[in-house]
């Protein structure tokens, strides 16, 4: 780790001022990914400005219905909070199928947005890595890609986006409220994250000068026909191959709107459009579900070692889908898939 | 400072930052400690207050080995700066015996025979208290669940959760 200077910012104007003033600043606020980081000198700060005093860690109702989460509120008091667990089981399910209790109790909201990918060779500074130093090729295309992407990938970037809860805010078309030095503006949660392309250095949406303050909860909640399907190599504490947020709406024995995102398959939470829709006014049925798998996996692109995920994806998609169909959301204890 | 600072090549005259003064409770005693603040809460215990009761395992929040209470909260204190922790109230394995008793979850470890080599233990335990105050786990599945966080290279994993269930139901009773 490189010595850096330490300093608190009072409210979000300071805040914003401090990392105006200060280039090679960062905020910290949980810090579970960022000291990792710092520690292997993939981030070099140089100065951290310590966020947790801001008043964002409650989490309100919105005029629309909703809920607004502040972006300092702990992923666990967020996963447990009784509104969420009752209105947005997806997003509580996708919450604890993420990291450890203690990384959850440390963990901020607006920090899991801004993870940075896993990838060995992001971490690995003795090995080329666009996404850490621009310009020196990309070491997991040719190397050991087991944990990378099979969609939206580029020649210059194969990483995947680890978060769990990014994949429930994207199914849930949440937004993404953001304060900067021009004033605040909402980013759609499917539009935070970026896809690799020529800039793999650049994760999100989110200007180096702008600070995340909440994420807003749409009213639409999907209380009972949901599922978060997680497969990784240890039952717990893993990150992961393919996961699936599920969500659909069911009226009179046909479904009225479907929700399918895929974690850990591309550099962002994976939405397609073209196939939730074909599951509207369907029989939730398999027949169904395996169609709008094949539609969301069109152009999979897998690498010597991960193309075993792209059937592991559709297989967890019908999955999830039948999970969800059937009011029988997987549980996140008991880890036996039915 | 000197220089403009860079990313990647940093002027090697610039003068290291000024150390800071943290106020830490840590097991019900107020301890005033002076560092740089890239110190974590780990090294604050253990090179500065030379309780090393807390081990540092991966040093990179894998393992869960230096798992304390802050605010009765269990947290990774490797990846936990103390600069950021000024006031708050931090236990540590050497703060759970009262009055010359091992806490309960202690003497649960000892007759269960819940470690091997003992390294993971301190993390394993002040987990096992967080787990406990949370109230969340209700079942075996559960706790092994909600325990994940704490790796045991000895594999002591059956006999860490007969422990914790002795408790949880001695607890109930």
């Amino acid at each position: 780790m490189i010595d850096f200077d330490y300093v608190r910012a009072n409210d979000v104007g300071d805040a914003l001022s401090q990392i105006t003033k200060h280039q090679a600043a960062k905020f910290i606020a949980g810090g579970t990914n960022l000291i990792d980081l710092m520690k292997e000198d993939v981030e070099q700060p140089t100065r951290l400005i310590d966020i947790t005093g801001l008043p964002l860690n409650e989490i309100h109702e919105t005029q629309t219905g909703g809920l607004k989460i502040g972006a300092l509120v702990p992923n666990s008091d967020l996963a447990y909070d009784e509104r969420i667990t009752k209105r947005y089981p997806l997003l509580s399910s996708a919450n604890l199928a993420g990291a450890s209790p203690q990384l959850r109790n440390m963990a901020s909201t607006g920090g899991n947005l801004l993870q940075r990918t896993r990838c060995l060779y992001f971490y690995d500074t003795a090995t080329p890595c666009n996404k850490r130093r621009p310009g020196s090729g990309c070491g997991a295309a040719e190397g050991f890609n087991r944990m990378n992407a099979i969609l939206g990938w580029s020649k210059s970037c194969i990483a995947v986006h680890p978060s769990d809860m990014c994949v429930a805010l994207s199914a849930l078309d949440a937004v993404v409220n953001v304060a900067g030095p021009k004033g605040d503006r909402a980013i759609k949660s499917t539009d935070f994250h970026r896809l690799p392309g020529d800039t793999p250095e650049i994760d999100t949406n989110l200007a180096r000068d702008e600070i995340i303050t909440a994420i807003e909860l749409p009213s639409e909640e999907f209380r009972r026909h949901y599922s978060y399907l997680k497969i990784r190599d240890r039952l717990s504490y893993a990150f992961a191959l393919v996961s699936v947020a599920a969500a659909l709406k069911i009226e009179a024995g046909a479904i009225k709107s479907a929700r399918l995102a895929l974690g850990g398959v591309a550099h962002k939470p994976w939405r397609a459009p073209d196939a939730e829709q074909s599951l509207e006014g369907k029989q939730p049925d398999r027949k169904a579900f395996v169609q709008a798998a094949d539609i969301i996996l069109q152009g999979a692109v897998g690498f010597a070692h991960n193309r075993f995920k792209i059937e592991l994806a559709r297989r967890a998609i019908v999955r999830a889908l039948e999970q969800a169909a059937a009011g029988t959301p997987q549980s996140q204890s008991v880890k036996v898939i039915v | 400072m000197q220089g403009k600072p860079q990313a990647t090549s940093r002027p090697p005259e610039r003068s290291l930052p000024p150390k800071l003064e943290v106020g830490l409770h840590v097991n019900g005693v107020e301890r005033r400690v002076v560092l740089r603040p890239w110190t974590t809460l780990l090294d604050a215990l253990r090179e500065h207050l030379d309780l090393t009761g807390t081990k540092k395992g991966c040093d990179h929040g894998q393992c869960g080995a230096c798992t304390v209470l802050i605010n009765g909260r269990r947290v990774l204190s490797c990846l936990t700066l103390a600069v950021m922790k000024d006031g708050a109230k931090i236990t540590t394995i050497e703060g759970l015996a009262q009055n010359g008793e091992l806490h309960p979850l202690q003497t649960a470890f000892i007759s269960h025979d819940g470690f091997q080599c003992g390294y993971c233990t301190p993390g394993q335990i002040c987990s096992a208290v967080g787990l406990i105050a949370e109230g969340r786990a209700k079942t075996s599945d559960e706790i092994r669940e909600l325990m994940s966080g704490n790796i045991c290279r000895c594999g002591c994993y059956p006999n860490i959760l007969a422990a914790i269930e002795a408790v949880m139901q001695g607890a109930q009773t």
